[in-house]
């Protein structure tokens, strides 16, 4: 589904990712790992058409969609969140998910200004998906909170609803950035289970960054682990978690001999 | 997996407790906590209703051909700003050379209408095609500007509207190859006199006050025209790509296309002010399409809220009315006086204090007069400045020198000098400072600025913008933006 193949991406003298192949496969749930700085946020702006790659390709089923502009790879079915949440602060919860169906809509300014059937239409069926979506995450983003500013959301909350905005995209691809990142231990708990549902309810391929292992553990069918822009370990999660390279990465040097 | 919401956990944080936060800022607003009751508490579809029901009846009541011109250009100044809030407020595109495009309309109307080329377009054709043109042209500006935005596209569009301008007037004198003669294409800084009349079906407007009633149902349908669009898709990811254009794009929005239409949109309206105002005046002159009337188009979208329709139609309100109401000395004294008294109420934080500095510049102005005559300085009769109710209560107490415009100059001086240390002053020192700045600002306006008063009507305006920003920066019926919380 996702291939991203031999994949530099050099920041002057920096080299945030070298040499890097991975596959997600149609329907897999792949985590990537790695400490701060590794290159993991860095990847995912490659692959959303944020930064041209200096080397290498992404393929999205089969095609190449490297360097293209985040617009048209998001039309072709690859939706993100971002690390520190970008949400559209001053619109409302539910505002923010319509937005997000811009693509997939017709309406244009004559017709809006006319307000012509369709257009009526159409706004009521774009309302009724950002509803619906909203409604995925049980009752916390539903109700009263649609026509609240997007800023009056908690932390959990605004991860959520940058979750519901990229699904209003509908993507084949979910690619998550630390979607667990602030959440008490309840909230991580509900969002694995999230993540897990959006696989099965939604039939997303989905490519994740997270830190809390608990989350890495419940959800992963594989695991990708960066240091330094390098690939140093991929496979199941217990694999990865107890191969010596991660370990050393995350831990310090020398710290897997003692162990 | 719900949580239900228990007193313990509304803490800080929460979002019970983050969205009450406008609440609580709003309720501490004073006095302009009646702005936020009223666009609270009164539907849209009355505030609408109310303004419909005054703009026709001023139509069908008011026959003074002064008033009415008053109102036929308010309403050409509020398409403007409701053009300039669809760049400004909804798309954040900072375009300095939003005047061009309705120059360009006027110039345009006049062109096809008039003895200057000989052209004589029918309205229902010409106004239509010079609308589509403009469209065109702002669809060009926005091409280099595609991938600009903010310092970048400002001084852009800046450079455009000042080539416009350079453009008109150079070009009363153009030779064309083969032809010996210079032809007068703009008539240059003289403008172009005697424009044809609008003639819609079948009838020609005459009267100021059928234009009037033409703006009337052309401003109501850019009304709903704008609100509608704002509020379905295109409005909606306008106002993401003002929010965050990277998580916009990352959304599938194409944001330059975005911008270019909120560019192609404002140039469009502007066309269509532009012909409606050149029909209105019967001639244009290109001073009408620079600097001062853009500075006032963005004073009225920033003094109304940004990005707010009602706004837009407040702020126009204000930007138009108020320097008509400022050509008049009198008032524009009243005016001044009332803005100095609400400062330096504010400033004193208490009636106790204010009263101490009333009464502190009351005896300054005495002192002075006092001290100047035993000096025996040289005055101005009082008969020939104390004109209006102001200066007439103020002529026993203030003092008028002879040489206003030396005095005038020293005591400007004097006050930038004080204000500028004001803000940094110790409270002990800011205590004397106050009434002291209160006292030369009144000597410095009724000495210098009323014989101004083009100068005068700029400051009032430079005045309120200050004031609003620091007591309300989001405009009158802004909302509030929130970057970070
Ligand atoms: N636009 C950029 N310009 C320069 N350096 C960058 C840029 N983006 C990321 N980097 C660098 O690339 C490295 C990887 O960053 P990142 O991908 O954010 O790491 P993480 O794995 O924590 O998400 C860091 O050293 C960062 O400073
Ligand atoms: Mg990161």
């Amino acid at each position: 589904m996702l291939e991203i193949k031999k994949l530099t991406m050099q920041f002057g003298a920096l080299k945030s990712i070298s040499d890097l192949d991975i596959t997600v496969n149609k329907g897999e749930i792949v985590s990537v790992i790695g400490p701060n700085g590794a290159g993991k946020t860095t990847l995912f702006n490659v692959v959303t058409g944020i930064y041209k790659p200096t080397e290498g390709d992404v393929l999205l089923d089969g095609k190449s969609i490297a360097g293209k502009d985040p617009a048209v790879v998001n039309r072709l079915g690859i939706a993100r969140t971002f690390q520190n949440v970008r949400l559209f602060l001053n619109m409302s919860v539910i505002e923010n998910v319509m937005a997000a169906t811009y693509a997939q809509t017709k309406s244009n300014i004559f017709s809006s200004a006319l307000g012509l059937p369709a257009s009526r239409k159409e706004e009521k069926e774009v309302r009724a998906k950002a509803e619906e979506l909203l409604s995925f995450f049980g009752t916390r983003l539903t109700g009263y909170r649609w026509e609240q500013p997007a800023y009056s959301l908690s932390y959990a909350n605004r991860r959520r609803l940058e979750i519901a905005r990229a699904l209003a995209t509908n993507p084949k691809v979910l690619l998550l950035d630390e979607p667990a990142a602030g959440m008490n231990p309840k909230e991580t708990q509900e969002i694995t289970e999230v993540i897990g549902r959006l696989r099965s309810e939604k039939d997303l391929t989905i490519l994740v960054i997270e830190h809390d292992m608990h989350v890495v553990e419940g959800i992963s069918d594989r695991v990708i682990a960066l240091d330094h822009g390098v690939k140093i370990a991929e496979g199941s999660f217990d694999s990865v978690a107890t191969h010596p390279d991660v370990v050393e990465a995350y831990l310090g040097k020398g710290s897997a001999d003692r162990k | 997996m719900t949580e239900q919401t228990t007193p313990e956990n509304l803490g800080i944080g929460t979002d019970e407790w983050v969205a009450q936060h406008e609440k609580r800022l709003s309720r501490r607003a004073g006095l302009l906590g009646i702005v936020d009751f009223l666009n609270q508490k009164v539907s849209p579809l009355v505030r609408y209703l109310l303004l419909a029901i005054f703009a026709v009846g001023f139509g069908a009541l008011v026959h003074n051909l002064y008033l009415l011109r008053i109102a036929a250009n308010l309403a050409v100044f509020l398409a403007l700003t409701l053009g300039l809030n669809v760049v400004m407020g909804f798309a954040g595109l900072l375009d300095l050379g939003f005047v061009a495009f309705f120059g360009f309309g006027a110039y345009a109307y006049a062109l096809t209408s008039s003895a200057q080329l000989n052209q004589h377009w029918p309205t229902y054709l010409s106004v239509p095609a010079i609308v589509i043109t403009t469209a065109f042209l702002g669809y060009l500006v926005s091409l280099p500007s595609r991938r600009l935005f903010g310092d970048y596209l400002a001084i852009v569009t800046l450079f455009f509207g000042q080539v416009f301008i350079q453009l008109i007037i150079s070009s009363d004198s153009i030779t064309f190859p083969g032809h010996e003669d210079s032809v007068d294409i703009t008539g240059g800084s003289n403008g172009i006199p005697g424009l044809d009349q609008f003639k819609l079906f079948g009838y020609t407007f005459k009267t100021i006050t059928d234009y009037y009633w033409l703006l009337l149902v052309v401003v109501a349908l850019l009304l709903v025209a704008i609100t509608r669009v704002d509020r379905t898709r295109v409005g909606r990811a306008w106002r993401t790509v003002r929010e965050d254009p990277l998580a916009s794009q990352s959304m599938g929005i194409k944001v330059n296309n975005l911008k270019m239409l909120a560019f192609i949109v404002g140039a469009a309206i502007a066309g269509l002010c532009g012909t409606i105002y050149a029909a209105i005046q019967n001639a244009v002159f290109i001073n009408g399409f620079d600097m001062p009337l853009l500075t006032l188009i963005y004073a009225a979208v920033i003094l109304g809220g940004s990005g707010s329709i009602p706004g837009s139609i407040l702020g126009a309100f204000v930007m138009s009315v108020l320097p008509e109401i400022l050509r008049v000395q009198n008032y524009s004294e009243i005016l001044f006086l009332t803005v100095l008294i609400l400062a330096v109420a504010a400033l004193s934080k208490g009636w106790k204090r204010f009263g101490f500095n009333a009464s502190l510049v009351i005896l300054l102005g005495l002192l002075v007069k006092v001290i100047s005559s035993a000096l025996s300085l040289a005055t101005t009769p009082t008969s020939t400045w104390a004109v209006g109710p102001v200066s007439k209560a103020l002529k026993y107490w203030l003092l008028m020198p002879a040489n206003r415009i030396l005095w005038g100059n020293i005591a400007f001086v004097l006050l930038i000098a004080l204000i500028a240390n004001y803000s940094i002053a110790k409270e002990r020192v800011k205590f004397y400072l106050l009434p002291l700045i209160a006292f030369i600002a009144i000597f410095v306006w009724e000495v210098r600025l009323v014989i101004e008063p083009n100068t005068t009507r700029q400051l009032i305006i430079g005045m309120m913008l200050v004031v609003l920003m620091i007591v309300r920066p989001q405009g009158f019926l802004g909302k509030t933006r929130v970057e970070v919380l």
